[in-house]
């Protein structure tokens, strides 16, 4: 007897937004800052402290939101929720639980397996983040606080994820957008893109869930790929063993390639939440969420769609050059300067990536411009493709621009048909024996002799010039 | 001139002329503090020497011609619920029986901006949690009036300051009577503003959605000119109003009547039993002295106010116990030891409150543990709006509600310590108007036969200060109970019925 297991996945992404300051006092957010030095009183946790919303972070909360097509909420509630812990300075967590700030979203998904489809977002609300337990193997704690108060969203799925390739497809997509509006930078190692997968299979048909663990402490995709897949396996091989799932939180242990039991429904916290009572209810006015939804930058998959249909350029190469916010923008930018983008699109792909990795393209000492002002040499004939090879080099070590290099260093194309032609002239009285193979059939030769020609004139000759004169001094002969 | 005898108004305009100097006014207060506070015990902390220093400051500014703030020079002593920077804060509690602030509440800021001198702190209930000031881990606080007797609480150590002339004025705060029962019941003047007047920010939280900043005096323009330097908006509190605050209510004009003021008695506040005879004859006289000022008086009820008292312990034991998750003894404040984290925190915690606050922190988590929260803390705030919507429709029909601020007058020191709940029904005229958020007057109406003081309780709508210290400032210009002081040195008073 084998059961037709169905696999029932949802995700819950905890996102750090890019704001200057925390949620809800002024302290920097900046990683890697000396231990507990961004903290003040606030977020500190010291009496008599209270919190301030902090706008910007709203505003990236609601740009996630519209990005994921949610409903914004004109009214939303912070909550407490209280637990202790060493790194939570105040003894609960300033969150939103009965009314988030964005609710019914939706995202699409291209898995690797299985059908592309549409997801649902059951909501996204705001908090802040705990600070940092450091524990030593002397058996102490240390405790950073840099991190305490830090703004987050947490985006909630709906449980539509059938697979691991399913989870790992939405978070990837989720990943992209994320990055795309500059909300939050999605390093999952640092820890401001976190991820916790809810599991349990079913026998297909069967209407009512299973029962789901929780997984946390995933810090990659190819992790949260084998979490997940350890986990289906664990979950049928329990059910079919005649043993029961029991609902927990189980952490992934990335070494040892499997899950383990962190706490038990029966450890489950009573937070205790209720309105906070520090902070007035959230009223949003619905002309700003319209104005943030005018100026929401292009996402990946609109941007992709574009390239294929304005630039034509193949879903490929689209894909490729939309990979990366930075590299994204690289391309825009020198289009914009060169309409070109075919050339432009096979520059930055093979030379640029060959060279500089796509996130770091925006510190590349060749600039969009300054690519685009190469492949524009290229089109106007004032440099041959192969010498743009070497400008392209020279640009690379020096930064500077690509007119100034072949000026400077004489690289400009002959176009000068005398000039040629007295090159041309040389080489067929300097090589008789090859000159009259060829006038006798051996066509092949001629390939030999553009080679005499470009390399007296040191690469700079015009090579349709070159074959053209050729053509007429050989039938001369 | 004994510059203690000065209203607090009266010693801005002797140090404005230079009659006295603010090291003069600053010695005088603690040499009073230092002769009387062993009998009467209102502070926790002196500072003498810091604050001589500044009063020496703000000598020195005003004699090189610097304009000086509108209480330039004042010396005061602030309940010890408000941080100050630099000066030990501890809230009355051995969990932060150490603790020294690195800011200023927002209040204190702008005392100081407008020149007072901070002296020192005031004793009070530990975490402001009771009625006596009985519950501060430190030390009793003595009735000026009878010092066997409770000054009241939570803000005792602030009335009773006010009342021995230890203080010329100050601040307390209130969640459910803290400032105005303790007023009534050492013969001074109280406002409680209404919630969002008086920023929060630096001011110790007890229940964060009643907790409210406000003036104490000897007179009600004493009070009104206090009123006027702390309230207003604070972008560091969300929840404080933006509304713009009234000036010149200090300089109400003398011997003002009351026509066209409508006064509400609402019969609920004036209960068959429970309410001390003297005390409700004394609010009858005085809503007779309103009368006679042209005011015209009607009955109002507030059909929910009997529900006031349940629904207040819900929410302010619920918030309470949120809001000192955060004495943990990881970062500050009172540290055991211990060998584990559970142990860490149920030590310190337990070491570090006392009876009173544990009983709070319990009865809070449990009012808002899962299952249970929808039957109190929710129900509880359904209960307010309730109350609220009651005072709505009577301040359709009136301007002020008159009431006694206190069913009696100060008990005896112990009396109800081991009785919690009829400690908790001291606050049933006072707790109302923290749940509809309305601002509450208390101000001296006449003394039982004991020779304690009576205290008249005014309620007002939201924002409406204005009007309440108005009727205060005409009521007490048209009589003398707030001109009388307890005779010293301070002591029992054997007579009377025990």
């Amino acid at each position: 007897m084998s059961i037709d297991w169905e696999v029932v996945i949802g995700l819950e992404v905890h996102c750090q937004l890019l704001t200057r300051e925390k949620l809800f006092c002024s302290c920097p957010t900046d990683f890697g800052a000396p231990i507990n030095s961004n903290t003040c009183p606030i977020c500190l946790g010291h009496p008599g402290v209270l919190p301030v919303l902090n706008a910007e972070a709203v505003e990236f909360a609601i740009r996630a939101g519209l990005a994921l097509e949610c409903q914004v909420r004109e009214r939303s509630v912070f909550s407490r929720k209280h637990y202790f812990y060493p790194d939570l300075p105040k003894g609960y967590q300033i969150t939103q639980y009965e009314l988030p700030i964005l609710e019914h979203g939706k995202l699409f998904i291209e898995p690797e397996s299985g059908a592309a489809r549409t997801i649902g977002i059951t909501r996204i609300h705001m908090e802040e983040d705990a600070g940092k337990s450091i524990h030593m193997d002397t058996g102490a704690t240390l405790v950073d606080l840099n991190r305490a108060g830090v703004p987050l969203i947490e985006i909630v799925s709906e449980p539509e994820m059938r697979s691991a390739d399913d989870a790992v497809a939405y978070l990837k997509a989720l990943h992209e957008v994320v990055r795309y509006l500059s909300v939050c930078d999605g390093n999952m190692e640092e820890g401001s893109f976190r991820c916790d997968a809810n599991v349990s299979i079913r026998p297909r048909g069967q209407a009512k869930f299973g029962t789901r663990t929780e997984i946390k402490n995933m810090n990659t995709f190819r992790g949260v790929q084998r979490a997940i897949e350890y986990e289906i396996s664990r979950h049928i091989e329990v059910i079919e063993g005649g043993g029961a799932i029991i609902q927990e939180t189980r952490l992934w242990d990335e070494g040892a390639g499997r899950t383990r039991s962190m706490r038990g429904k029966e450890d489950a916290h009573d937070y205790r939440y209720f309105p906070e009572p520090d902070l007035p209810v959230l009223v949003l006015d619905p002309a700003q969420v319209e104005r943030l939804r005018g100026t929401q930058p292009e996402l990946p998959a609109a941007m992709r769609k574009r390239l294929v249909s304005d630039y034509g350029l193949s879903p490929y190469d689209a894909g490729v050059l939309t990979a990366e916010p930075v590299l994204a923008r690289y391309f825009e930018a020198a289009v914009a300067a060169h309409r070109n983008p075919k050339a432009i699109c096979n520059w930055v792909t093979s030379e640029l990536l060959g060279r500089v990795s796509a996130t770091a393209v925006d510190a590349c000492s060749v600039t969009p411009h300054g690519l685009a002002r190469l492949v524009a040499l290229i089109d106007d004939a004032t440099i041959s493709g192969k010498i743009a090879k070497t400008v392209f080099e020279r640009m690379m070590e020096t930064g500077r621009a690509p007119d100034e290099i072949v000026e400077a260093e004489g690289l400009r194309q002959v176009t000068d048909t005398s000039a040629i032609e007295a090159i041309v002239r040389g080489v067929i009285e300097a090589n008789p024996v090859q000159v009259s193979g060829y006038r006798s059939g051996k066509v092949g030769l001629k390939g030999f002799l553009v080679g005499q020609v470009m390399k007296q004139s040191g690469g700079k000759a015009n090579p349709g010039l070159v074959n053209e004169l050729l053509d007429r001094l050989l039938g001369e002969g | 001139m004994d510059v203690t005898t000065l209203t607090l108004i009266e010693l801005r305009d002797a140090l404005r002329s230079g009659t006295v100097t603010s090291v003069e006014a600053t010695r005088a207060y603690l040499n009073r503090i230092t002769a009387h506070d062993d009998a009467i015990g209102a502070y926790l902390t002196v500072d003498a020497e810091g604050a001589l220093a500044q009063a020496a400051a703000i000598d020195a500014a005003r004699a090189a011609g610097q304009s000086a703030g509108a209480l330039a020079g004042v010396p005061m002593g602030l309940k010890d619920i408000f941080l100050t920077k630099g000066l030990r804060t501890t809230c009355a509690s051995k969990v932060l029986e150490d603790f020294v602030p690195i800011y200023d509440a927002t209040v204190v800021e702008r005392l100081r901006a407008a020149g007072v001198v901070v002296i020192g702190k005031l004793n009070m209930d530990e975490f402001a949690m009771g009625s006596s000031t009985e519950n501060s881990a430190f030390k009793k606080t003595h009735n000026p009036w009878d010092i066997e007797r409770t000054p009241g609480g939570s803000s005792g150590g602030s009335s009773a300051a006010v009342a021995a002339r230890l203080t010329p004025g100050t601040l307390g705060t209130d969640t459910g009577g803290s400032i105005r029962q303790p007023a009534a019941l050492c013969g001074i003047v109280g406002l409680k503003p209404t919630w969002g007047r008086v920023s929060r920010f630096g001011v110790i939280a007890f229940a964060s959605s009643l907790d409210q900043v406000g003036p104490m005096g000897r007179t009600v323009r004493d009070v009104a000119l206090l009123e006027e330097v702390i309230a207003g908006y604070d972008p560091r509190d969300s929840t404080s109003s933006q509304r713009e605050v009234p000036t010149g209510l200090a300089d109400l004009p003398r011997g003002a009547d009351l026509r066209g003021l409508r006064v509400g008695l609402p019969r609920e506040y004036f209960p068959e039993s429970g309410l001390d005879p003297q005390v409700s004859s004394a609010v009858y006289a005085a809503v007779e002295q309103l009368k006679a000022l042209g005011a015209e008086v009607k009955p109002v009820s507030l059909p929910h106010s009997p529900l006031g008292v349940a629904a207040y312990y819900l929410v302010a034991t619920a918030e309470a116990s949120s809001n000192l998750a955060r004495y943990d003894g990881v970062r500050y404040g009172h540290r055991a030891k211990a060998d584990d984290l559970y142990g860490l925190y149920a030590r310190s915690r337990g070491e570090g409150f006392g009876l009173e606050v544990k009983r709070r922190i319990m009865l809070g988590t449990f009012a808002l543990s899962a299952g249970y929260y929808e039957a109190y803390y929710r129900k509880a705030g359904q209960v307010r709006t309730l109350i609220l919507r009651d005072f709505e429709a009577a301040f359709s029909e009136v301007d002020v509600i008159a009431t006694p601020t206190s069913p009696t007058t100060a008990f005896k020191l112990g009396e109800r310590m081991d009785d919690p709940l009829q400690m908790y029904l001291a606050d049933i005229f006072t707790i109302s108007c923290n749940l509809a958020g309305l601002p509450g007057l208390s101000l001296p109406c006449g003394f039982d036969n004991r020779g304690l003081p009576i205290g008249l309780q005014l309620l007002g709508r939201a924002f409406d200060e204005p009007t309440l210290l108005r009727v205060g400032a005409a009521y007490e210009d048209a009589t003398t109970w707030h001109t009388r002081a307890p005779a010293e040195p301070f002591v029992a008073r054997a007579g009377g019925a025990a």
